[in-house]
């Protein structure tokens, strides 16, 4: 297929293109949503350094716990010395409740670093994903991917897109245009049967006309009379070639203007 | 595949028909481009009727995008040769 069926097809699909194009940016929708994967990475980094802060603050009880666990056995120590062993049984025996909750929290602080390098990951890892994002998102920005997805999407729903962006501009220009041709239509013809306006077809020829022609052959048998006295005397025949029969009823066509026809493509 | 006319609507035609209408297609192409007005007319209602005639008409609230489209039955060979050019009839 590659004649005016594909190639009309193919215009106003572009056309519906740059409508659509007008009508909502592409690269503004993949601007909102890089801003929105940059948001979510936001988040997970303020998760990341929450769960750090937790583990921190962990650190510094376990380290006081240790700190009272060590001086409590410090305690036991003099108080045996000094021969006291009820004091010594004593100081132990928190000591020993200090350790338990030190091996309580120690599980905790596990769990939790576990937990932070997981998310940690998880940032890094969506941190990649998003400069990713980034580029293609300019790579698309720049080859108009994205335009022409949308606008398979938005000639589906506007139904006659491919004729032109505006819906209701397309209706309004569409009746305008039949209303006008037809009007035109019905002129031309009265021109035409009246008289006052040639067939440009030439295919019906009217008495006048059939006399007009008559009388341009005639002339033109006077100038190939002339060439031809012209060629027998010797003369430059080749001057008067410019000079041919022209009154084929042609003459009123417009011409085809080669300059002005589209060049396109054949697919 | 799915035709539509200018001015008309949209036709669902059997992809078997195509070579049919293809001839008929590039001999309008080629009138259009040698400037052959009444030959233009002859192959375009020729084209028009036979896509009418060989395909299904498609409800006028349908939405479906159209692979091919035909000018309108009364369009002239210039106003269709404007439309191919690269401002054509609608402004991009």
């Amino acid at each position: 297929m590659s004649g005016v069926m594909k190639r009309m097809g193919m215009v106003f699909r572009a056309k519906a293109n740059k409508a659509l194009d007008r009508a909502e940016d592409p690269r503004e929708t993949l601007d909102y949503s890089y801003q929105k994967q940059l948001e979510l990475l936001q988040k997970v980094r303020r998760g990341v350094a929450d769960v750090a802060t937790s583990r921190k603050r962990l650190e510094l009880q376990l380290n006081q716990l240790q700190n009272n666990s060590s001086k409590l056995e410090d305690q036991g120590r003099k108080a045996l010395a000094l021969g006291r062993e009820d004091l010594a049984r004593e100081a132990l025996s928190r000591r020993a409740a200090l350790q338990q909750q030190v091996t309580d929290l120690e599980t905790q602080h596990q769990t939790l670093q576990g937990e932070e390098e997981k998310l940690t990951l998880a940032a890094q890892r969506l941190q990649a994903k998003v400069d990713a994002f980034r580029t293609k998102k300019e790579t698309i920005k720049a080859t108009y991917t994205a335009a022409q997805a949308q606008t398979r999407i938005g000639e589906a729903f506007s139904g006659i897109s491919e004729e032109m962006g505006d819906v209701g501009l397309a209706i309004q220009r569409a009746e305008d245009k039949t209303a006008q041709l037809q009007a035109r239509a019905g002129a031309i013809d009265e021109l035409m049967a009246s008289g006052a306006l040639d067939d440009p077809s030439g295919m019906a020829k009217d008495d006048i006309q059939a006399e007009l022609d008559a009388l341009s052959g005639g002339s033109d048998v006077e100038l190939e009379l002339q060439r031809m006295k012209a060629e027998l005397s010797g003369g430059s025949a080749g001057s008067q070639q410019a000079i041919e029969p022209g009154g084929k009823g042609e003459s009123e066509q417009p011409s085809a203007q080669p300059t002005d026809t589209p060049r396109f493509d054949k697919p | 595949m799915i035709v539509r006319i200018m001015g008309e609507g949209q036709v669902q035609l059997d992809d078997s028909h195509f070579g049919e209408l293809n001839k008929l297609d590039d001999e309008l192409l080629a009138e259009m481009e040698n400037g052959d007005g009444p030959g233009f007319r002859v192959t375009l209602t020729a084209l028009l009727d036979k896509v009418r005639e060989l395909g299904t008409a498609l409800p006028d609230d349908a939405l479906e995008p159209s692979e091919l489209i035909l000018p309108s039955p009364d369009a002239s060979l210039d106003e269709v040769r404007d439309m191919l050019s690269d401002d054509g009839l609608i402004p991009g």
